[in-house]
């Protein structure tokens, strides 16, 4: 039997006060593309930190690859919702894709010429190979998007964490972001957090709701119900075709 | 100035000064080019103004300033660094308060050190005139210090000057890489004490690489002009200086300052232009 990737296992974890999440199961195995959905402050993104060994939970435990998060952070791919650095940095896009050869290298000096090879290969990848050189303050939303998720794909990971990947860019561009996660999902484990329920609901396998508590469906058993559960009754479903 | 150019063919203490000047230069290039896209202007000015407390406590126990100097910064670095990772929302209290209780303990030990005690003003504002040359090897060798360890650990340091969270993520040690970048900038400041006194020690460790922000777009290029314009600030604030006998330090500092001043509004209408014809050809 395969280990799960992820196994997140009666977590339970609160900023001061304020419980986020409580008695929280989740397990991820290999291959899966989760979709991870709820209300904001439902605690979606503290989760994702959870997993990503940025947070430590104070009840439960987090498993990655079947490791504490922290030894295992290297072999994920992490694209955040907001980006958490300033847009004037003087730094080029290049740059900022090597940044995810952090730690595969020695210790000192500059990258070396495989992982220049390996930010030009992945900037090709995500479509942003004409990129490479501007100023990272010079792209638009869509374009840093892609930016972000070369920096998270170029150290060659085993799973890929999204943290609402589409929040800031148009829909021809969010149609492209996912189809384009559809097919590197072929070769890694996927979980994305979004508040777009509906619109993910048709690229991945399983749908996690999360409201400081889980609850996981196949793709097929999101109906109003569900969503009503965990939005409350003011949710309107808005019928639609892909 | 030709009056400059042809003192400093006879005067030993003006080709030690200028010497000193472009020593300086290098750390307010590579060190200030950190200080201003990491935003940390606030914390290099707590670590230049309470190194007066390690100076004053040299000079009140008979030792080198320099030493006392370089130790205090030190200890005030790893200080303040240690407070920003440890009570971040304090942050700008505990600052200021460390920045005015080591500027009171460098008053009170100066003021109390026997005999002449012109000094503090040297300490505040600077005099490179009164460099001594042994000095200048202490600055090569600071320099040395710097320019090694940055080179040696550039991908770290960009990484947790751009993106702490990613850095962490990857597997960067980054307290100890925050903590090792705020020695080197206690470093520097040490360093421009020497040429510009630790009031002024802020305004050279952040204009020559504000102004060079203003055109380049790498944190390379911009360490390299940053540490050009530095020479020019001290090499042409020296010059200037010493016709009608101003103080160097001051002077230096002005003609950053308006360099600065000049570059930020002639950027801005080029940015302006840049987007007006944007907006024309889109």
């Amino acid at each position: 039997m395969t280990e799960p990737v992820i196994q997140v296992t009666d977590v339970s974890f609160s900023y001061g006060n304020a419980l986020v999440l409580e008695h929280v199961s989740l397990v991820i195995e290999p291959g899966e593309f989760v979709g991870l959905v709820g209300p904001n402050a439902g605690g979606k993104s503290t989760l994702l930190k959870l997993v990503l060994g940025l947070l430590e939970p104070q009840v439960g435990q987090v498993r990655v690859l079947g490791r504490l998060p922290r030894q295992v952070a290297r072999r994920i791919g992490y694209v955040p919702q907001f980006p958490s650095f300033p847009r004037d940095f003087p730094i080029s896009v290049e740059e900022v894709v090597l940044m995810g050869r952090l730690g595969l290298g020695p210790l000192f000096g500059r990258y070396r010429k495989v992982d220049r090879l390996a930010a030009a290969r992945t900037l090709a990848e995500v479509e942003a190979s004409d990129l490479a050189q501007r100023p990272i303050g010079t792209l638009s939303g869509g374009q840093l998007q892609r930016v972000l998720l070369a920096r998270a794909l170029v150290g060659e990971p085993e799973i890929l964490i999204l943290d609402e990947p589409t929040a800031n860019v148009d829909q021809r561009a969010e149609s492209d972001v996912f189809d384009l996660l559809a097919a590197l999902n072929r070769r890694l484990t996927i979980l994305l957090v979004s508040h777009d329920i509906a619109f993910i609901s048709a690229y991945v396998t399983r749908v996690a709701c999360l409201n400081r508590t889980l609850a996981c469906h196949g793709t097929t058993e999101i109906d109003g119900d569900t969503v009503q559960q965990l939005y409350g009754a003011h949710v309107r479903q808005v019928a639609h075709a892909h | 100035m030709s009056g400059f150019f042809t003192a400093l063919g006879e005067y030993g203490f003006l080709q030690t000064a200028l010497l000193a000047g472009l020593l300086a230069s290098i750390g307010c290039g590579v060190i200030g080019t950190f200080v201003v896209v990491k935003r940390i202007a606030f914390m290099a000015g707590g670590i230049a103004h309470s190194v007066l407390g390690g100076m004053g406590a040299a000079l009140y126990f008979g030792m080198d300033p320099f030493a006392g100097a370089l130790l205090a910064a030190i200890v005030s670095a790893l200080l303040i660094g240690t407070v920003r990772l440890a009570w971040k929302t304090q942050e700008d209290t505990l600052i200021g308060a460390l920045w005015a209780i080591g500027m009171a303990v460098g008053v009170l030990f100066i003021a109390k050190t026997p005999g002449y005690s012109s000094d503090l003003m040297s300490f505040l504002f600077g005099n490179i005139l009164l460099v001594p040359t042994r000095e200048l090897w202490l600055m090569a060798g600071l320099d040395l210090v710097l320019v090694t360890t940055v080179s040696l650990f550039y991908r770290q340091f960009l990484a947790i000057s751009f993106d702490e969270e990613w850095a962490r993520l990857r597997g960067v040690p980054v307290a100890f890489f925050y903590l090792l970048l705020l020695c080197l900038v206690a470093i520097t400041v040490v360093l421009l004490i020497q040429v510009v006194g630790l009031i002024l020690v802020i305004a050279l460790l952040t204009l020559p690489a504000a102004i060079a922000g203003h055109y380049v777009h790498s944190l390379s290029a911009m360490m390299l002009i940053a540490t050009l314009l530095g020479a020019c600030f001290t090499a042409f604030g020296l010059a200037l200086s010493f016709g009608p006998d101003l103080p160097a330090g001051p002077t230096m500092i002005l003609l950053a300052g308006g360099v600065y001043v000049c570059s930020a509004l002639v950027s801005q209408v080029f940015a302006r232009r840049r987007a007006a014809r944007q907006a024309t050809a889109g």
